[in-house]
């Protein structure tokens, strides 16, 4: 593992997906390096949050390579050169290099927001119980919402609970952040302290991968930004460029409607 | 909750419109007083039956040890039933498919066939298999008894009121596995658990809150499907009820002192129930869980 540090963290080649007939991704190949911050943009059912989901594995892609942090995700090498799809265990050990943060929260109901955080290290890494409570407070004061540690995810706004739920995929010091249009099942009035949370965390350093229609955001915080339309990526560059100065027909397109 | 305010002011007026009743009330009210205690009368006048006889055996020393077997029966059957119910369900959602097969063949026999002619049947195993051994084939038995002696009236009613609940609670606990939003699966393959520990940390314990209703209402069921072991001797409340009655001939009256301890039984459960309910949605506010449709407990409180 240590030999591929220097390289991406995140290489999809040729990913294809289709569910039954539906050919939803055609051919997506994207390179993420440590520490960047990458906005995938385009119009509902373009395949950005399948895409996002392959990333590990919540889908299974059905051609193509998706490596992170060099590992093929959801198979193991074999000796003689091959590849087989991996045991449960190994993909849940694989998954726990990346964190991901759901457009529903998707916060545990019957655990107090402390819990939810903790409860990845406390059961995926079997960290002691008082270290981790430790970490999930200082989570918890990061996401400032240090004083709601003992509140149910019923209790929490929906901006609280998304901010929650960025704690508790932190909590396993991920290598990558996946966000599946963190801010979309907001009210217009809770979606800016998500995103500043997401900004400082991109400021710190954190590799992410953001599907959103957030474009501000998207200007603001990111290195790169992709733009998708048909399971394929149109458009890829610098944010500056892919925002204020897009080539294609179709991000012009697309652009000119969200503005 | 909306109509119970809307009544409220009548019932607080002091004039006519809170006593604003149909005509007929009263005198319907009036018919049924007669005719209530007119039957209380009958039965109590009665010289075929005595009355004095359900106090006086409502606490005999034997119908209170068949009270003891039957709740021993229920409760070991019902924890019998809940774990069987439970290692079904998950087997009935597997990706395997012999596991699916297998659990839904468990679920169409023990679910699909008469409670009476289960018990009878595992009563009834020595005539099929005479002894009962366990071993490792090949290797040699490590223990091995007759069948009779193993398959008491007991065992065989625990056995057969075990193994037929298992197949309803697992109907139950799929539906409460299956009421839990995809999206926390989702969630725990994110942070990076197992499906062991999905299922066990934050599925199960999401799907117990839809499946106590109907939990309960199978606890009910169990006291009194019980009842049916006195056709094996079972030596549960109505095993020595009937017992008493075959020799003074008081069969109605022991009837009604079983009948009183199997509605004591149900009353504690039905309030043990609601309790557990209350318990478990921790976000209901107090004031509408008493009042509230019977429903409320299920209602989605936990949305996110």
């Amino acid at each position: 593992m240590t030999a591929v540090q220097a390289g991406p963290i995140m290489a999809a080649r040729e990913v294809h997906k289709f569910f039954g007939e539906i050919h939803c991704l055609r051919g997506v190949s994207l390179e993420v390096g440590r520490g960047e911050v990458t906005c995938l943009i385009g119009p509902s059912g373009s395949g950005k949050s399948t895409f996002l989901r392959c990333i590990n594995r919540l889908e299974a892609h059905d051609r193509g390579q998706l490596l992170v942090a060099g590992e093929a995700v959801g198979y193991r090498a074999c000796e003689n050169g091959g590849w087989r799809l991996a045991k449960e265990r190994e993909l849940a050990r694989q998954r726990r290099r990346v964190g991901m943060v759901f457009q529903r929260f998707n916060l545990f109901p019957h655990l107090s927001a402390l819990d939810n955080v903790m409860e990845g290290p406390r059961q995926v890494q079997r960290v002691p119980k008082e270290q981790a409570r430790e970490a999930a407070v200082a989570l918890l004061a990061r996401v400032g919402l240090q004083e709601k540690a003992n509140a149910r995810p019923a209790e929490l706004s929906g901006g609280q609970q998304q901010r929650v739920a960025i704690a508790r995929a932190l909590a396993l010091k991920p290598e990558l952040m996946l966000f599946d249009e963190p801010t979309s099942a907001l009210d217009p009035e809770l979606v800016g302290e998500v995103l500043t949370v997401m900004s400082e965390l991109a400021r710190d350093g954190m590799t992410m991968i953001v599907v959103t229609h957030e474009m501000a955001f998207a200007r603001e915080v990111a290195d790169r930004v992709a733009f998708m339309a048909d399971g394929q990526i149109v458009e890829l560059g610098a944010a500056e460029q892919v925002l204020g100065d897009p080539q294609q027909e179709r991000t012009i397109d697309f652009l000119r409607r969200v503005r | 909750m909306s109509t119970l305010e809307l009544v409220a002011p009548h019932a607080d007026d002091d004039g006519a419109i809170a006593r604003s009743r149909h005509p007929w009330q009263a005198a319907i009210g009036l018919v049924l007083l007669l005719s209530a205690g007119w039957l209380v009368a009958t039965i109590v006048d009665n010289p075929q039956l005595d009355l004095g006889a359900i106090p006086k055996y409502l606490f005999d020393p034997a119908i209170l040890k068949g009270l003891r077997t039957t709740v021993l029966i229920s409760l070991i059957s019902m924890g019998i039933g809940i774990v069987l119910g439970t290692v079904v369900a998950v087997m009935r959602l597997s990706r395997i498919r012999t596991a699916r097969t297998l659990s839904g063949v468990y679920i169409w026999i023990f679910r699909g066939t008469p409670q009476l002619v289960q018990i009878i049947f595992w009563f009834n195993l020595a005539l099929v298999f005479p002894r009962i051994s366990l071993g490792i084939p090949g290797i040699g038995t490590l223990w091995s008894a007759s069948t009779n002696s193993v398959m008491t009236s007991f065992t065989a009613a625990i056995v057969a009121l075990g193994l037929n609940e298992g197949a309803y609670m697992a109907e139950i606990v799929r539906a409460g596995i299956l009421s839990v939003d995809r999206g926390q699966t989702e969630a725990a393959q994110a942070i990076g658990m197992t499906p062991g520990q999905t299922l066990r940390r934050i599925v199960l314990p999401q799907a117990v809150r839809v499946a106590v209703p109907p939990t309960g209402n199978e606890l009910i069921a169990m006291f009194k499907a019980s009842a049916l072991v006195f056709v094996i001797a079972g030596g549960d409340l109505m095993t020595n009820a009937q017992l008493i009655s075959s020799q003074n001939f008081q069969v109605i009256e022991l009837l009604v002192v079983a009948s009183i301890w199997y509605l004591v039984l149900t009353t504690i459960t039905t309030v043990v129930q609601r309790r557990l309910e209350l318990k478990l949605s921790p976000q209901m506010p107090r004031r509408t869980g008493r009042r509230g449709l019977p429903l409320r407990p299920l209602a989605g409180r936990w949305s996110r």
